[in-house]
């Protein structure tokens, strides 16, 4: 992809990283009032394969074009899945996009969960809200390879039982690949009987070994910062605590200098970060 | 069956306290068990108790026209209440057991003398206390930013 | 750090190849590079300040045009001879030329059945000769290749117009009260292997003797070209007198920086009282980073026709001073002036040695004099300095 140049021969440009493929949405499924997920497939046929926390830059043609994290299955490089949550007017566009739809893909980018390396390990999955859609693919890899990992537990924090993402996967996780399943939600009514209260109140009750264990982390910053002092206070290791930051971006590519955080390009030394190399930029404010 | 003294030093809450210390506290305590959808307690009514939760979750509500609203739950492992603490005493939510709940209830009364007959005691329960209302509180704070919702 | 990606042409090239022209020759220079299918490009006089435009008479150079430059303040000036190149700089760099404030990428036409089909749109200009950039720019564009080209992705329509672009450097005479090059260790004076490569430097020598311009060759292309525009054989003295003014430059720069633990000093300062007192002189009004040659900041924006029928995307420069920058839904990461202020000078100073091995300040001035406020990067600098 490097269009570095000493000869005066590359005047034509073939890929330009830019310009986005078209896909088409060939199912929605509405997953919370705010919130659906799209399956799309590529218009020029070519798979799309992504490590689990990678996003792309998706376009709602005449709208306008955001960074939205792949919430589908590594294995299947043939579907490209998105769960967006409807906040403002791009994100309305991509949300209420109906079959048939066409979309700008560009992607994907950035730096993922590099779930492979918590092999061996003990993995504790952390998801605050639209936090658990770009945690799914890792579930998932995890799960796909179940065996190759020891304890692994979900902590998931949701505004209402109502807002809660993917319910009908999660008992499946906890049933048939053993990952331990903990939902608890902001507020609630008595028809709610799990707990309600903050996801880091859950982290007490998670068994892992500090030493062994790798812990991912997706949520509005604040509850990541909460939560990732929860599990030093803990004795896991600042880099094994991992998160997924966001920032305005415009390119995805490192080019638009939007999403930077001091040093950091978000978009290409991320968005998933070591705990450990943002932790003093986060208490930073303004930076 | 074992009794309630050799039990507590198992809870987190009580982690640390020395022998002495417990026995002095179980003096305030008893067994008790709640089926779901029972009353722990309820709003407006004198706070007399202190429960150290062994099994089971319980919903703090506030009543509203439309329902109930969950504030916070308590479940095994953790402890509910301070309202037999601070005057006036008197419960300022419901608790209702959302499943069965076995818990162990103190008598708000007799820790009060306890506390102040014995104030290296009463500092250590105090201590314990303010750690949950903290974590209570900071639980409370963060989720009044609305993090998840906020549209 | 990132290697610069454009290879350094200059290896195989003699001193021997050197050239002194005079007036004609210079003229010559131009011809001949035009001849070679370049379209030339070089200073000219324009809106009160130096611009590069289309060259193709040594007039249409400013000759006998110099500048001053005071914080938030530039002024072109009639020069009491007839340099050509007496000036220090005008409110741009080769930026625009390479890197255009704004450009189409890509272009969407409806298909049969409505849907947008996304075509890139193909920038073929030039490609050019850039005569006469100044050292700290030719540094300012060395860190664009890094950051354009140098990385695992790149700009292509910057590295289209790159790929060909042939470079006559020139030596700063008369350099500005704002410049502090030599504190940056990007001037006054090109040489090969720092900063993006270049074809040619060229030294204005003007005297008693006459009017002369010592070309030395860079690559093999400059060398070329030299034989084609012929002139002689450059000599000792040449040399020499380019390097008195070389000399005379250093000497008369208007400010300095010490860029000693600077990066270390900015992420130690984020709380420093500084960015309260400047964010009350400063304005937000993004001129620095306009004229800034080394600021890469971009946005995207959408035009479509108003039947619809048709979009094009745009890629338009951007600043960290505006509000949108660092937008996220809610609200704006650096909501005061006082953090876009802190981003953008601990970006130039700071987090950009982290990122591409280099300061992003190549000394050149602009945002001093070009800041309505007169707010000056070397003095918060310094300020930041003292209170440590
Ligand atoms: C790496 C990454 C992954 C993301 N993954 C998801 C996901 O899986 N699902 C999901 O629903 N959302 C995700 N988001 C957030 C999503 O990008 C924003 O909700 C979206 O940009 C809002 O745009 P808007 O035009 O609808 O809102 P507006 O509030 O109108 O925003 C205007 C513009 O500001 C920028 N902007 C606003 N909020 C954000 C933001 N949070 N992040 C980056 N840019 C923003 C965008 O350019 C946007 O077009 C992700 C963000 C990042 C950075
Ligand atoms: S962040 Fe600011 S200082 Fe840095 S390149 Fe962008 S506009 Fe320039
Ligand atoms: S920061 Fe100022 S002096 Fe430095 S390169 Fe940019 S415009 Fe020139
Ligand atoms: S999103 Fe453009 S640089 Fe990161």
């Amino acid at each position: 992809m490097n269009a570095a140049l000493a000869t005066s021969s590359q005047r034509v440009v073939v890929e330009d990283p830019m310009v986005p493929r078209s896909f088409v949405v060939t199912r929605t499924r509405q997953d919370t009032r705010d919130t659906a997920t799209l399956w799309l497939t590529a218009m020029d046929g070519a798979p799309l394969a992504f490590e689990p926390g990678q996003f792309t830059m998706l376009q709602a043609y005449g709208v306008g074009e955001v960074p939205v994290s792949i919430s589908g299955d590594p294995a299947d490089d043939g579907v490209l899945q998105h769960t967006i949550r409807d906040v403002g007017s791009v994100s309305h566009a991509l949300a209420t996009a109906e079959t048939g739809a066409r979309l700008g893909v560009r992607g994907p980018f950035g730096v993922g969960w590099d779930v492979g390396t918590a092999r061996g390990r003990d993995v504790v999955i952390v998801a605050g809200g639209i936090g658990l859609a770009p945690l799914r693919p890792a579930v998932l890899e995890i799960c796909a390879n179940r065996a190759a990992y020891g304890e692994v537990t979900l902590l998931y924090g949701a505004r209402t039982p109502a807002e809660r993402l993917f319910t009908d996967e999660l008992p499946r996780w906890a049933a048939e690949h053993g990952v331990a399943v903990h939902v608890t939600v902001d507020r609630s009514d008595d028809s709610w009987r799990g707990p309600v209260g903050l996801v880091t109140g859950l982290v007490d009750r998670v068994v892992f070994r500090p030493e062994l264990a790798t812990v991912l982390v997706c949520g509005p910053e604040v509850m990541m910062r909460h939560t990732a002092a929860a599990f030093l206070d803990r004795g896991v290791a600042p880099a094994d605590v991992r998160v997924s930051m966001e920032r305005n971006m415009k390119c995805g590519i490192g080019l638009c200098g939007h999403c930077q955080l001091r040093e950091l390009f978000i978009c290409q030394d991320g968005p998933v970060l070591g705990y450990g190399l943002v932790a003093s930029l986060l208490t930073q404010a303004e930076l | 069956m074992r009794t309630i003294a050799e039990d507590l030093p198992g809870h987190p809450f009580f982690a640390g306290l020395d022998s002495d210390a417990l026995a002095l506290l179980a003096g305030c305590a008893v067994n008790m068990h709640a089926r779901p959808g029972e009353y722990l307690f309820r709003e407006g009514e004198p706070a007399d108790s202190f429960f150290v939760i062994r099994e089971g979750r319980v919903a703090l509500e506030m009543r509203l026209p439309t329902g109930a609203a969950v504030l916070d739950t308590a479940e095994q492992g953790e402890v509910l209440g301070w309202s037999w603490l601070v005057p006036p005493y008197r419960w300022t939510f419901d608790g209702r057991a959302v499943d069965h709940v076995r818990a162990v209830r103190f008598d708000g009364g007799c820790l009060r003398e306890k506390c102040a007959a014995d104030p290296d005691l009463g500092y250590a329960f105090l201590q314990r206390i303010v750690q949950v209302m903290s974590q209570r509180l900071h639980s409370a704070r963060v989720r009044l930013l609305d993090l998840y919702g906020a549209s | 750090m990132v290697a610069n990606p454009v290879v350094d042409p200059a290896a195989g090239v003699a001193p021997g190849d050197d050239r002194t022209v005079d007036l004609t020759g210079l003229q010559t220079l131009i011809d001949v590079l035009a001849g070679r299918g370049y379209a030339v490009l070089g200073p000219v006089v324009k809106d009160g300040s130096i611009d590069y435009g289309p060259v193709r008479k040594v007039s249409d150079l400013p000759v006998g045009w110099g500048d001053e430059q005071a914080p938030g303040s530039y002024r072109l000036r009639r020069r009491d001879d007839d340099m050509i190149f007496g000036y220090a700089n005008g409110a741009q760099s080769v930026k625009p030329v390479f890197f255009p404030a704004s450009e189409v990428i890509w272009r969407g036409l409806r298909d049969a059945e409505g849907a947008v089909v996304p075509r890139r749109e193909q920038h073929d200009e030039g490609p050019y000769a850039v005569v006469g950039v100044r050292s700290c720019d030719l540094h300012a564009l060395g860190i664009h290749d890094t950051v354009l080209l140098g990385r695992r992705f790149a700009d292509a329509s910057y590295a289209v117009r790159r790929a060909d672009a042939f470079v006559v450097a020139v030596s700063c005479s008369d350099p500005a009260g704002t410049c502090f090059c030599v504190s940056m260790g990007t001037g006054p004076r090109p040489t090969a292997g720092r900063g993006a490569p270049f074809d040619l430097a060229m030294t204005e020598l003007l005297d008693a003797t006459g009017h002369r311009f010592l070309l030395e060759a860079a690559s093999e292309r400059g060398v070329e070209v030299l034989r084609e525009v012929g002139g002689r054989i450059a000599d000792e003295r040449d040399r020499s007198d380019a390097a008195s003014v070389t000399e005379s430059a250093v000497g008369r720069m208007g400010r300095w920086l010490d860029t000693e633990g600077l990066k270390d000093l900015l992420y130690a300062s984020a709380d420093s009282p500084m960015w309260d007192e400047v964010a009350d002189r400063c304005l937000s009004c993004q001129n620095c980073t306009m004229v800034c040659p080394t600021c890469f900041c971009t946005d995207v924006e959408d035009v479509s026709d108003l039947a619809g029928d048709s979009m094009q995307r745009e890629r338009v420069w951007d600043s960290c001073f505006d509000s949108q920058h660092s937008y996220l839904h809610g609200g704006s990461v650096r909501r005061t002036t006082k953090a876009r202020y802190r981003q953008w000078m601990t970006h130039k100073l700071g987090s950009w040695i982290d990122q591409f091995g280099t300061s992003g300040c190549v000394g050149c001035g602009r945002c001093i004099a070009w800041c309505p406020a007169g707010i000056d990067i070397t003095e918060q600098a310094a300020v930041l300095r003292e209170e440590s």
